[in-house]
């Protein structure tokens, strides 16, 4: 394949990659954000998100459609209870002590991953696509679906920007993250915004994962790589910042794929890799994140 | 140096059929057994499982198999007359796991012998270990790992036959049948390499030529963008792929190609195991070449020895589960589970195993092994083993997708995969 | 003069140690000799984090220089284990000062993500050159390399007196740092880098030496663990084993001398005795985990040491 559209290809599977990961890391960087906390069970919320996809499209008769459908209302609110729990039960008792908080998530991703192993199994299993339009383009075919990906990622970060920005939910959460302690001085419930934000996170990474799994199965290890990238997009972005975020997420889909198209794929890895990392050597608060006093 | 040894009394896992909910695991769980040493006592054979990590798919397979073997063994008498009992533990298909695995299953346990390892990096890891506390470690692995000399005399391979024959075995069919100009596509780590450098040599002997190598990096989860790499001029594009991302890869692979000219396509059969062919996407198969060490879809002459070690272990003729035609079997390679546990029968009764101390024996009684014929106990086929590299060598089939099922249209001969020694472990101290 | 009771603490687990040399059963006699291995490499995350603060999830890196510097030279170059193992302790070290040199323009959790990328980088890279580490499957260190000296480590006696050799002179090690105006400057530049600052200490000199120890401790922890086990392999430079030392540190109490030793034998045999339990022991596993943090946030030497025994270093 010539250059060309060889790039064309590594541009648009960055953006997929790039739709999914903004997704994900922004429900990362909410708690992160407010909460401050480092939640390693973030990919096993996405993993639970995928796997719960399949067990709906394989209960549900009738089109694909109308699982995938079903799948995405159910997902995140499951996803979101289970965070919801996870967090008055466990991560309010160690008062978000940051680094009990890191064992009590091992701890969660530990039970989280045995449970789909247990109920779901080892296997990687698909679900289907909601439909199978295929683009074909001079030189290559592309899935239809996956650009479909792209736009509804795009839909759900505006929606998530709407509530910040303008809900009354949004404002309390803002408060809570400029400083907890005034905020409960005001009579905000800090625990109830605090369970709704770690529900939040974790749905919207659930979200995530329906939106991926017909294109990459369910599988009950599938949470370790899309954990570590939204920790390296929320920090490159600049903790807070969901339009750093955005652009972290774009950069870091982008130049994986894009230096994939010069140099043997391991090698365009590791060089991906110390590319990112010496953006945040050189400028340690983020790309939007504001400079700490 | 003189140690007090006190015998612990190792609470063995029972195993859990279906699980009814989280809490009740724990619960449920505990069955203490007792065991005292005595010569009519059943022997105990470990078995390092891949239950969790990236292997599980294979794990559970294989623990089936294992079980379903079990059952026939000691329905016909055991081993030299004593009963058998299987100790399974899981080594998270981890390396570093796997050795503390082969401790905890010799001196804690109390195995007489270990055996079950499929993925080559938890061979490494454990092989160092067996060597030191002189256990037999016999692995169903496929990978080079033991005829290259890498391990030690407690190692062994003689239930499946090593990725460099297999490879080196099929190669002129494919060179002959399907095209000259091959391009590979292959994980980047040991076992794509082996294959790379296996099957690359292979072609060049045919007269053929390996065009280009693309390798995955092995973090990988989406493949679409390295496909363009393929050269156009390509005839033949060989992939092998494992773990969690292998159906993504094969469906990739399809939407690339979609319904345009594509060159012939031949996989190992490792991109697909436990994973239906029938799935939604894979119809573009259709037409390609798998290898497979085992063939998944029961064959129009299959033998009866084939139909019995099917229904034993619980599979269908499409390589289904019998209880859930969704749960598709790790056909192409759990043979090599069954097939150890009665090579383990036979070097036992050689040697006249009475105890641990008989340890060594079994190696040596294998070491005399010259092959296994085609029966119940091997189902697979017949095989020879070399008893200076500790390698089995067998057949392989090769198989067309043909109406979404594997059909095989070629089946190699043991000549076919033989190669000269690299090592002659005999020469070597236990 | 007050009797030392930090001292006779550490002496009297050494002394502990040295005696199940002799009591425990030979599968925990084994399992103690890899877990004071792994201690050791604890302990060097214990010094960069619980000390001084500073999150790394970048640790496999040091460790996997100690472990392949040490194997690469036994199995291409023929060295013998003595060289290996310096090799491996300075290769730890020296990569700690790279990375440091880099990631200590960062700090929090943007220190925390650098340390993870470079890791991640580093473990590419072994599988990147697979001709001669064998990737993911590693290479296995032959038997007559594993003699330090006259010492053969692959003999189960050597093997755990070596391994509590090495673990006894990291422990008084650590001991005598913390206890050192350096380790108290350590502490000071974890509880306020500003006030040190101000007092005249430069901080990137501080933690750059702090993160320089614990490279050289996980360093030593990955050369001992390669000679003494026999494996090396891209698994031990994967992610996982950068949170490992993290979560024995934290289980056993982060800025406790012993708290190390005490977490990497707690997740030790919590994973073991849960897999001898049920098939789902990772759901033990995880419970195990909720619940410890549950009873003792600060871990449970951080815990014990609030609750009274404030002596404890």
């Amino acid at each position: 394949m010539d250059f060309g559209p060889f790039l064309l290809l590594a541009l648009m599977e960055g953006l997929v990659t790039a739709a999914v990961l903004a997704l994900t890391a922004s429900g990362l960087s909410l708690v992160f954000g407010i909460m401050r906390v480092v939640n390693v069970a973030h990919g096993a919320f996405f993993m639970l998100g995928a796997v719960l996809a399949w067990f709906v499209a394989e209960w549900l008769p009738g089109p694909p459609a109308l699982a995938f459908a079903a799948a995405l209302v159910f997902c995140p609110l499951v996803v979101g209870a289970i965070a919801a729990i996870a967090d008055m039960a466990v991560l309010k008792r160690l008062n978000y002590e940051p680094e009990a908080t890191i064992v009590a998530t091992i701890g969660l991703l530990y039970i989280l991953e045995q449970a789909a192993l247990s109920l779901f199994g080892p296997d990687a299993r698909p679900v289907e696509a909601p439909f199978s339009f295929r683009l074909q383009l001079p030189w290559f075919g592309y899935s239809g679906y996956k650009l479909a990906v792209v736009v509804a990622a795009a839909l759900v970060l505006l929606g998530v920007w709407l509530i910040l920005k303008h809900s009354r939910a949004g404002l309390l959460m803002r408060a809570t993250q400029e400083d907890r302690d005034t905020a409960r001085a005001f009579g905000i419930n800090v625990d109830r915004v605090y369970a709704g934000v770690f529900a939040m996170g974790a749905g919207l990474a659930a979200i995530a994962a329906v939106l991926i799994v017909p294109i990459s199965q369910a599988h009950y290890l599938m949470g370790g790589d899309p954990l570590l990238l939204s920790f390296i997009v929320v920090i490159i972005g600049g903790l807070g910042s969901l339009r750093g975020t955005l652009v972290a997420a774009l950069l870091i889909g982008l130049s994986d794929g894009v230096i994939s198209t010069f140099f043997a794929p391991t090698l365009a890895k590791i060089i991906a890799t110390l590319v990112v990392a010496l953006v945040l050597v050189f400028r340690p608060q983020g790309l939007f994140g504001k400079r700490a006093a | 140096m003189t140690k007090r040894w006190i015998s612990t009394t190792p609470t063995r896992r029972s195993v859990l059929q279906g699980i009814a909910g989280a809490g009740a695991l724990v619960a449920a769980g505990v069955t203490p057994r007792f065991v005292q040493a005595q010569s009519s006592a059943p022997l105990k054979l470990g078995f390092q499982l891949h239950r969790t990590g990236i292997g599980a798919s294979y794990g559970r397979w294989y623990e089936r198999t294992a079980s379903a073997a079990l059952k026939v063994l000691n329905e016909a008498g055991g081993i030299n007359g004593r009963p058998v009992e299987i100790v399974f533990e899981d080594d998270g298909t981890d390396p570093k796991r796997g050795a503390e695995v082969v401790e905890k299953l010799t001196t804690q346990a109390g195995c007489d012998l270990i055996f079950g390892t499929l993925f080559s990096h938890v061979v490494m890891g454990s092989a160092p270990r067996a060597g030191e506390l002189r256990v037999p470690y016999l692995v169903c692995s496929e990978g080079h790992h033991v005829a290259s000399g890498a391990l030690n005399r407690w190692a062994l391979q003689p239930g499946i036959t090593d990725v460099k024959s297999q490879v080196q075995a099929m190669a002129p069919w494919v060179t002959a049948n399907l095209g000259k100009k091959v391009t590979m596509v292959f994980p980047d780590y040991a076992f794509g390499h082996d294959h790379r450098d296996f099957f690359t040599a292979a072609v060049a002997a045919q007269g053929g030529e390996v065009i280009k190598h693309i390798a995955i990096p092995p973090t990988e989860t989406s493949f679409t963008r390295y496909l363009p790499q393929i050269p156009t001029e390509t005839e033949v594009l060989y992939h092998v792929m494992v773990g969690p991302a292998v159906l993504t890869f094969v469906k990739e692979l399809g939407e690339f190609y979609g319904s345009g000219a594509r060159p012939e396509i031949f996989g190992f059969i490792d991109s697909l195991e436990a994973v239906d062919i029938a799935s939604p996407g894979l119809e573009f198969l259709d037409g390609t070449h798998f290898w497979e060490g085992h063939p998944r879809y029961k064959q129009q002459d299959a033998s009866e020895h084939e139909a019995f070690y099917r229904a034993a272990v619980g599979v269908d003729d499409s390589g289904a589960s019998v209880s859930d035609g969704k749960d598709i079997a790790t056909y192409a390679h759990m043979f090599s589970a069954w097939e150890t546990l009665f090579v383990i029968k036979a070097a036992m009764e050689a040697a006249g195993y009475q105890g641990p101390a008989d340890r060594q024996k079994v190696v040596e009684a294998i070491e005399a092994m010259t092959g296994f014929d085609e029966g119940r106990e091997h189902p697979q086929g017949a095989k020879t083993f070399n008893g200076k590299t500790h390698q089995a060598f067998g057949h392989q089939s090769i198989s067309r997708v043909e109406g979404g099922r594997l059909l095989r249209v070629h089946q190699t001969a043991i000549e076919d995969g033989l190669y000269p020694d690299e090592v002659d472990y005999t020469t070597q101290s236990f | 003069m007050r009797a030392d009771r930090g001292l006779f603490l550490h002496l009297g687990v050494l002394a502990a140690l040295l005696a199940l040399h002799v009591l425990a059963p030979p599968y925990h006699h084994t399992n103690l000799a890899r877990i004071m291995v792994l201690a050791v490499y604890a302990m060097g995350y214990n010094i960069a984090f619980g000390y001084t603060g500073l999150l790394s999830l970048g640790h496999a890196l040091f460790f996997a220089a100690g472990l392949y510097a040490a194997g690469l030279l036994v199995y291409h170059a023929g060295a013998g284990a003595p060289v290996a193992m310096i090799a491996g302790v300075l290769a730890g070290g020296a990569v700690a000062v790279a990375v440091g040199l880099l990631a200590l323009r960062t700090a929090g959790v943007a220190f925390m993500i650098v340390t993870l990328m470079f890791a991640q980088a580093g473990y590419l890279t072994i599988l990147y050159f697979g001709a001669w580490t064998r990737g993911d499957e590693g290479i296995v260190i032959p038997r007559a390399a594993r003699m330090l000296g006259g010492l053969d480590l692959s003999d189960d006696n050597t093997r755990y007196l070596v391994a509590l050799g090495l673990f006894a002179l990291a422990l008084l090690g650590n001991l005598a740092l913390v206890r050192s105006p350096f380790g108290r400057v350590m502490v000071a530049m974890r509880e306020n880098e500003e006030r040190s600052r101000m007092l005249g200490y430069n901080p990137f000199t501080v933690k750059l030496g702090a993160l320089a120890i614990s490279g050289l401790y996980a360093g030593l922890s990955g050369a001992a663990y390669g000679l003494m086990f026999g494996y090396v392999g891209a698994s031990l430079a994967s992610v996982q084993y950068s949170i490992l030392p993290l979560l024995y540190v934290l289980l056993g109490g982060a800025g406790t001398v012993l708290g190390p030793l005490l977490g990497a034998l707690v997740m030790f045999y919590l994973i073991d005795y849960a897999s001898s339990l049920t098939d789902a022991h990772q759901f033990v596993t995880g419970a195990a985990l909720v619940a410890l943090v549950l009873f003792a946030p600060r871990g449970i030497l951080g815990t014990l040491r609030a609750r009274g025994l404030r002596w404890l270093p």
